[in-house]
Formats: structure tokens, C-alpha cells, sequence
């Protein structure tokens, strides 16, 4: 029970990368632009990957009637997201402190696990919504009013995850360090209460 | 055998020379293909030098790469720049201001890149200006003119700009003998009362330029120059032509002397002599002008008096070496010990040794005395004589493997020679009449050794005709093997007397991309839209404008009146790479501005007539560059129009 709780702890500490490390990456590619413009997401806000990206991409958008990026104080999520997160690491080390000291069930690890998942999928859902708000609600008076073969406006909307083409630029969306270091402490979360259960058959056979 | 036959033999002589060379020559298409890879650089490719031009009479400097021989910027320095508004925006005006006042022109000669431990560090580029005697530096991560220093009491500044191995001085001279102090007097009494100075600036680690002291030689044209390296490091070598000291039909009567002289000068024992106190302070007045790259301003000092040193009164600093005909060249090898003197009007190249020289003057080995100023012994100091390499040598360099360089003027070619030897190895045409050479780093302890770059006076039908006046010509050779190959022909700019070359490498990662608006302490910039604003004071209107994609702010001015004096403060808001924004105004009679992303430029605009006048952004920024314009409505002398400036409303 001594080497789960160590992996519960573990694993729920990998959270705190969170604070150092980007969640998110989108990158964008154009002829004109040979190196790249993009940005991090942060817990706590965007930032450029070059120290004037958000201003640039701000200023390529203005054309297509995009508003701009949202500043730290300007979306609820970037307050909320990082108590949240800092929640969950410190429950999730709490938990594996006292499997350590009392020996608590491992069926905690799994409810911080489902729960921590959950909050997951929400956190992904409202990031998928925000997206979808600042690809699609333009500005009435935009530059260029550009339709897709429908007819319809079209949608500025960066991918979720992965590549996709708008225009003339290549948008890329993927994880970053921070994402990852949360997924591998969630991966390691499973494996403690997994080796917990293991431990505990064990004992009582 | 006189002189004239002599000459006239050793042409024929060396037109069957060159020609047996020629028939040598494979124009075979296979041949031909191998030599357009090596200066193929693909398309997105960079190039793997970058070549700094001295454009003569255009007073700038072009910017080339290696081996493509592209041209990537002309960086405006001497002359007033209509591209840019160098010259012309009242933050650059002063750059252009000297003590014979405001002038637009210069006439750039001979570019040099700042050096450490005698390898170059490619932090500045300093180049010299002949006609009114000046020296200007470059910064090689903004690729702008940082600084202008006007040297007084000299005239002809042409054996400049030469870098000592730890960039502590940059050197200037007077091929022009002056009478020093300047003062009115019968021009044939010159002998004796003409001088010839040559001054020493200091570099700051910052740059920043210093004319510390000047050394009043007698008045010969001193003529090219070049700093002990390696072992010589301390000493400056200057030739000069005129010893005859004449003053009219110059290239008969300036021709005589079978020999004259080139100057060696232990500046580092002088500049000892100064910090002693040595020397005596006299008049002369100079602009030294400098701009910054946060204020994006420059300010024109004029400065007054300088501390004159006799050559006489510095015991062991100053001698003369005699050198055949004339010399003009004078170049020192890589290791410091040989100097190699071209005298231009003769059939044989000098090549003097460092060592010898020292020995001779400890011993006193001295032949004459010339003004006070001891003569050494030419065949004492004398380490060998190429013979008869070509005819009318000027300028050597060379590639650090114990080879050297030489251009001949009057028989167009490169001679390659062993610094072991003195022998004669490779000789090249060149088309036609070149001047000077370039190896990138040629001038330093470590010269990169693979291209050698002529550059020829004559262009003639080198490439399609356009009229009268043509660009010169310059020919990129490969000289990585034993034998030198031409390699391609391109165009310069101006005329390009010198150059200086280095690895891209070693600049290209430190080059600015844009100005920081954060740091832009320019006293009326806008560095946003809501700071945008426009003032009046008396009939001076100040606008403090900003650009961005694809906009003016503001764009509609009202309340200016005929007979003001309208500032157009322009700052670009731009925060990328490679977005600069223009602006002019019909009827302003000046250039354009051109604003790179943080910086602000000023145009003054004084407009005649009423009515609305537009202006607009004078480079293609973006799709919507045409939509990027504004208009200035300009109402009667006692009119009482309010001031008014809109965006958008």
C-alpha cells in the first residue's frame, strides 16, 4: 500500500506542472509567416509563442471580424481553472498521504481519478465552447465576410485537437508540456489504486 | 631605356601572358554548370557571406551575399537615402550636419568590421568619407548608421577606415596636403607649409567614437593605410605619393621621385605620449553626430579643438620606409610580419618585413631624413620583391595559407603569389581595370579563405547596355584551390572601391527584427491609438500619428491653416517582422518616411494652398494598403477652422 500511496501522490503533484508548464498549444502557419505565429494556453491566461504574437494574431483577425484575445481578467477561466487544479493536487496529495500514514482505501484514488476526469471533460467542453464563440461571433462591420461553398459564414474556429485549414493559414492544436504531465499523473493515479487493489487482495488471501 | 619603352615592353609582354592564360579557359557547358552550382543559392537558401560594398560617389554602402552576389539592402550613411527619408526626417537631418554645415552627400570609400584579438566580432562597420573627412559607424544587428565623426584640419580622407586588431582605433588621413591650420595663401608656396594630418579616433565599448589625437606629418597625400596585426599590433602603416610635393599637373609632375614613402607609426607609443600629456591642443571644429535607437533621434555636437602631436616629438614612433613609384596599397598579411607596399607606377610589388624594420630602427639604420622624420633603408627592411607581377598593382589581400592577392590596375588581372616565395602562382583576367580585392576577413589574423571578390572600375560590355553611364562590375572567384576560378560577374552599386566580408554566421542570428515600442522614448510618439493626438503651437502643428494594419490615427485632420508648419510624428504600432509602414503627403517637398514596426520618423509639411489633401502609406503593408490614407483639410491664413482629428468617427 506504501508504493501506491507514493504513486497517488505522485501523480496528483504532476498537476502543479500546470502552473509552470503550458495546457495547450496552437500554432498557426502561412507563407508569410516562415517561422510560425502562435500561442500557450496557461491556466491563467494566453500567452504568445513569440513575445508579440497575441498582438499579431489580434491584428491578422481584425480583418475577418475576430475579437480579440481574451486578456487574464477577461475570461472567468483563467481565475477558476487554476484554483481548481491547485484543489485537486492538494486533495489528490492528502488522499495519498493518508493511504500512506492510515491506510484509507484505494477506492479513494479511483473516485479523485473519475472526478478529476470529469472535471476534465468539462474543462475541455468550455474550451471547445469559447472556441466556437471566437471563430464564429464576428464582427457585423468585419473587412473580409468570407462564406464556405453553402454560403454560410465561415467558421474561424481553431481545431480542438489537431490541423485544420482556414484560409491561408495551417492551425495546429495539440497539447502542451502541461497537458501531458497532467495526463501521465492521471495514468499514474489509475496504476496506485490499481496496485492498491492488488495489495490489499494480497492481504487479505 | 626610358621609363615610356619600359612600359610599352612590359605591356606587350604581359598582353601575351594574359592571352596564353586565356586560351587556357574552358568554356565547355559542362564546366559552366559546375561553376553556376557553386554560386546557386536556392530559392529560401541563404547565402553564406554577407559582402559590405562602400559605394564611392552614392556615399552608402550596399549590402551583397556570398558566392550569389544578390543585393540585399543599401544601408544609407554619407548621403540623404529618399527610400528610408535617411536624411531627410528631421530625427536623421543631423546625421548630415558637419562644420562646413548640412551636407547631402559623401563620398564613401573603404568599409572595415569592428575586430576582437584580431578576428572580426561583426558587432559595427565603420566606413570612411573622402570629401568632407569624416568616418561613420555602422551597427551590424540594426544595419543603420549609429554615428558620423567629421575629422578637422585634414582634406582627401582616404586611408580610412582601418580597425587595429581589438577595434581601439579606426584611423583617417589627408591625401589632400592642407596648410594646417587652413589660412589663405599662394597655393605654389605649398612646399614645407602643407600638412598632411592623420587622425586617431578611439572606439568606446559602446561604440562610441573618440578623436583622440592627430599627428601632424609633412604634407604628402597620404594615401591608404593599414593597422599592424599579430606581431606589428601597435603600429599603423601609411602610404603616401607626392613626396614631391607639387600642386599642379599633379600626374606628371607627382611622378618624379623614384621613390616615396610609407609612414610606420607606433601608435600605441603616441597614444602613451597623449595620455602624458604630450601634444598641443589647437582649433579645429568638428560635428560628431550620433543616433539612438530609443529615441530614434540623432543629435549633431559640434565640437572644438584637438590635441595636434609632432611626429618629431615622439622619439621612436614615426619613420619612413621608401617604397618604389607612387604607392597606393598597403596591406599587412595575416600574421603581421609582412607589409606589402604597391607602388602603381611600378612593375614590382614591395613586400617589407616587420622584424627588419624593428632591427633597422634599433640599430639606426637610417638612409636620410625627410622633415625631421628618420628614412629607413629600403633594401634593409626589404623581406622580398615580387617581379614582375603585373602592371599597376593596388591592393593586396590574402586567404591565410601563406598566399597573397594582388590587383592590377593597367593589366586587369589578380595575381596570386607565396608570401614563402615571392613567386608568381595563379593570375586571373579581370574585367576590366580592377580596383580593390576582397577576401571575406582578409583584413584580420584569419582571413575565411575561399572567395575572393575584384572589384573592377570598367564595366563596358559586361553585361546589357543601359546608356552612357553604367554600374561597375564585380567578379566572385573561388580561390579554395591552387588556381583561381572566376566563378560570375555581378553589378554594384556606385562605385564600390573597397569591401568588407564576413560568415554570415557570425551576424545574422543578432539582427534585429524590429524596434520595441515599449522602449520608444522618441519625445512624440504615440505609442498606442489613444496617445495619438495632434497640438498646436503658434502656427507649428504637431501630429503624433500611429500605423497599423491597414490604418492611420488618426486619418481626418481639420483647423490646419495655410502658412503652418505641420509635423507629421508617424509611429509604427507594429510589433513583426518585416512590417514597416510609409507615409507622404502631396506638395511636401521632402522625401518619403519610411517607419520600421517601433520606431517614429518626422517629415515637416508647409502646406500653400487650401482645399483637403490627402497622404498615405507609402509601402505595400498589407491587403488593405490601398484603404490605408487620410486627408489634412487646410483652411485660410485667418480662418478659424477648429482643430479637429478623427478616426473613424
Amino acid at each position: 500500500m506504501k508504493s501506491a500511496s507514493i504513486l497517488m501522490i505522485l501523480g496528483s503533484a504532476l498537476l502543479l506542472g500546470l502552473f509552470i508548464f503550458p495546457l495547450w498549444s496552437i500554432s498557426l502557419e502561412a507563407p508569410q509567416y516562415p517561422s510560425g505565429i502562435g500561442m500557450n494556453i496557461h491556466l491563467d491566461g494566453l500567452e504568445g509563442k513569440e513575445k508579440h504574437d497575441l498582438q499579431n494574431i489580434d491584428g491578422l483577425n481584425h480583418y475577418i471580424g475576430m475579437s480579440k484575445l481574451p486578456k487574464s481578467d477577461e475570461m472567468w477561466e483563467f481565475t477558476v481553472f487554476p484554483m481548481v487544479v491547485g484543489g485537486m493536487a492538494l486533495v489528490g496529495i492528502i488522499i495519498g498521504v493518508l493511504g500512506f500514514v492510515k491506510n484509507i482505501s484505494p477506492k479513494w484514488f479511483l473516485s479523485w481519478l473519475i472526478l478529476m476526469l470529469l472535471l476534465g471533460v468539462l474543462g475541455m467542453y468550455d474550451f471547445n465552447a469559447w472556441m466556437v464563440d471566437y471563430g464564429t461571433n464576428l464582427d457585423p462591420k468585419a473587412i473580409m465576410k468570407m462564406t464556405d461553398a453553402d454560403g454560410n459564414p465561415l467558421s474561424y474556429k481553431p481545431p480542438l485537437f489537431g490541423t485544420r485549414h482556414i484560409l491561408n493559414f495551417v492551425a495546429h492544436s495539440f497539447p502542451h508540456i502541461g497537458a501531458y504531465m497532467m495526463a501521465f499523473g492521471m495514468f499514474l493515479t489509475l496504476i496506485a489504486y490499481w496496485l492498491g487493489i492488488k495489495k490489499l487482495k494480497s492481504a487479505t488471501l | 631605356m626610358n621609363t615610356l619603352s619600359k612600359y610599352v615592353l612590359s605591356i606587350i609582354a604581359l598582353l601575351f601572358f594574359t592571352n596564353c592564360g586565356n586560351n587556357t579557359s574552358d568554356k565547355s557547358g559542362a564546366l559552366n554548370a559546375s561553376k553556376a552550382e557553386k554560386v546557386y543559392v536556392a530559392p529560401g537558401e541563404h547565402d553564406e557571406y554577407y559582402a559590405f560594398f562602400s559605394g564611392g560617389y552614392s556615399g552608402n554602402i550596399t549590402v551583397a551575399g556570398l558566392p550569389s552576389g544578390r543585393l540585399l539592402k543599401e544601408i544609407p550613411v554619407f548621403s540623404q537615402f529618399p527610400t528610408s527619408g535617411y536624411g531627410y526626417s528631421e530625427e536623421t537631418k543631423p546625421m548630415l550636419n558637419t562644420s562646413f554645415g548640412f551636407v547631402p552627400w559623401g563620398d564613401a570609400h573603404h568599409p572595415d568590421i569592428s575586430q576582437t584579438n584580431g578576428e572580426l566580432d561583426g558587432r559595427w562597420i565603420f566606413i570612411n568619407e573622402n570629401n568632407t573627412p569624416r568616418i561613420a559607424r555602422i551597427s551590424l544587428a540594426t544595419f543603420e548608421t549609429e554615428e558620423i565623426i567629421e575629422l578637422p584640419n585634414s582634406a582627401g580622407n582616404h586611408a580610412s577606415s582601418f580597425v587595429t586588431e581589438n577595434t581601439e582605433y579606426i584611423v583617417a588621413g589627408t591625401r589632400f596636403a592642407v596648410p594646417n591650420p587652413q589660412r589663405d595663401m599662394a597655393i605654389n608656396e605649398m612646399k614645407g607649409e602643407f600638412k598632411g594630418p592623420l587622425s586617431f579616433v578611439s572606439i568606446a565599448e559602446n561604440g562610441r567614437m573618440n578623436l583622440e589625437f592627430q599627428l601632424n606629418m609633412p604634407g604628402f597625400n597620404y594615401d591608404l593605410a593599414h593597422p599592424g596585426r599579430n606581431k606589428s599590433h601597435g603600429w599603423f602603416f601609411f602610404t603616401s605619393y607626392n613626396t614631391e610635393e607639387a600642386n599642379s599637373l599633379m600626374e606628371v609632375n607627382a611622378s618624379q621621385n623614384d621613390k616615396d614613402y610609407i609612414a610606420a607609426v607606433n601608435w600605441q607609443k603616441i597614444a602613451e605620449y597623449v595620455k602624458n600629456g604630450g601634444g598641443e591642443k589647437v582649433a579645429g571644429t568638428y560635428a560628431h553626430n550620433v543616433y539612438d535607437d530609443k529615441t530614434h533621434m540623432a543629435t549633431s555636437t559640434m565640437k572644438e579643438g584637438v590635441t595636434m602631436v609632432d611626429p618629431r616629438e615622439v622619439a621612436g614612433a614615426v619613420f619612413y620606409i621608401p617604397i618604389p613609384k607612387s604607392p597606393h596599397g598597403c596591406d599587412v598579411d595575416p600574421s603581421g610580419q609582412f607589409i606589402v607596399g604597391s607602388g602603381k607606377l611600378s612593375t614590382d610589388l614591395s613586400v617589407y618585413d616587420f622584424d627588419k624594420m624593428i632591427t633597422a630602427i634599433e640599430n639606426k639604420d637610417f638612409v636620410d631624413e625627410s622633415y625631421g622624420i628618420p628614412v629607413l633603408s629600403y633594401e634593409n627592411t626589404l623581406a622580398g620583391v615580387v617581379t614582375q607581377p603585373g602592371l599597376g598593382p593596388l591592393h593586396t589581400e590574402f586567404d591565410g595559407n601563406g598566399n597573397a592577392y594582388t590587383t592590377f590596375f593597367i593589366s586587369s588581372e589578380v595575381v596570386k603569389w607565396s608570401l614563402e616565395t615571392f613567386e608568381v602562382l595563379d593570375r586571373q583576367p579581370t574585367f576590366y581595370s580592377v580596383g580593390h580585392l576582397m577576401i571575406p576577413g582578409g583584413n584580420s589574423r584569419k582571413p575565411f579563405g575561399k572567395y575572393l571578390v575584384a572589384m573592377n572600375k570598367i564595366t563596358k560590355d559586361r553585361y546589357l547596355p543601359t546608356g552612357p553611364e553604367l554600374e561597375h562590375s564585380a567578379q566572385l572567384y573561388d580561390i579554395s584551390g591552387d588556381k583561381m576560378e572566376l566563378l560570375s560577374d555581378f553589378p554594384t552599386h556606385g562605385e564600390p572601391h573597397y569591401a568588407a566580408g564576413i560568415r554570415a554566421d557570425i551576424i545574422k542570428d543578432k539582427s534585429k527584427k524590429y524596434y520595441e515600442l515599449a522602449e520608444n522614448e522618441h519625445p512624440y510618439a504615440a505609442k498606442s491609438e489613444a496617445e495619438a493626438k495632434v497640438t498646436r503651437d503658434g502656427n507649428e502643428v504637431h501630429i503624433s500619428m500611429t500605423t497599423i494594419r491597414s490604418h492611420f490615427m488618426p486619418d481626418n485632420i481639420e483647423g490646419v491653416k495655410v502658412g503652418d508648419k505641420v509635423y507629421f510624428h508617424i509611429t509604427n504600432l507594429e510589433q513583426d517582422f518585416d512590417v514597416p509602414h510609409g507615409f507622404s503627403i502631396i506638395g511636401a517637398n521632402t522625401s518619403e518616411i519610411l517607419v520600421m514596426p517601433g520606431q517614429t520618423k518626422t517629415i515637416i509639411w508647409e502646406p500653400k494652398r487650401e482645399g483637403v489633401w490627402p497622404f498615405y502609406c507609402t509601402d505595400f503593408c498589407s491587403a488593405l494598403h490601398q484603404e490605408m490614407q487620410g486627408y489634412v483639410r487646410v483652411s485660410g491664413r485667418n480662418s478659424d477652422t477648429p482643430l479637429k482629428y478623427t478616426l473613424d468617427e
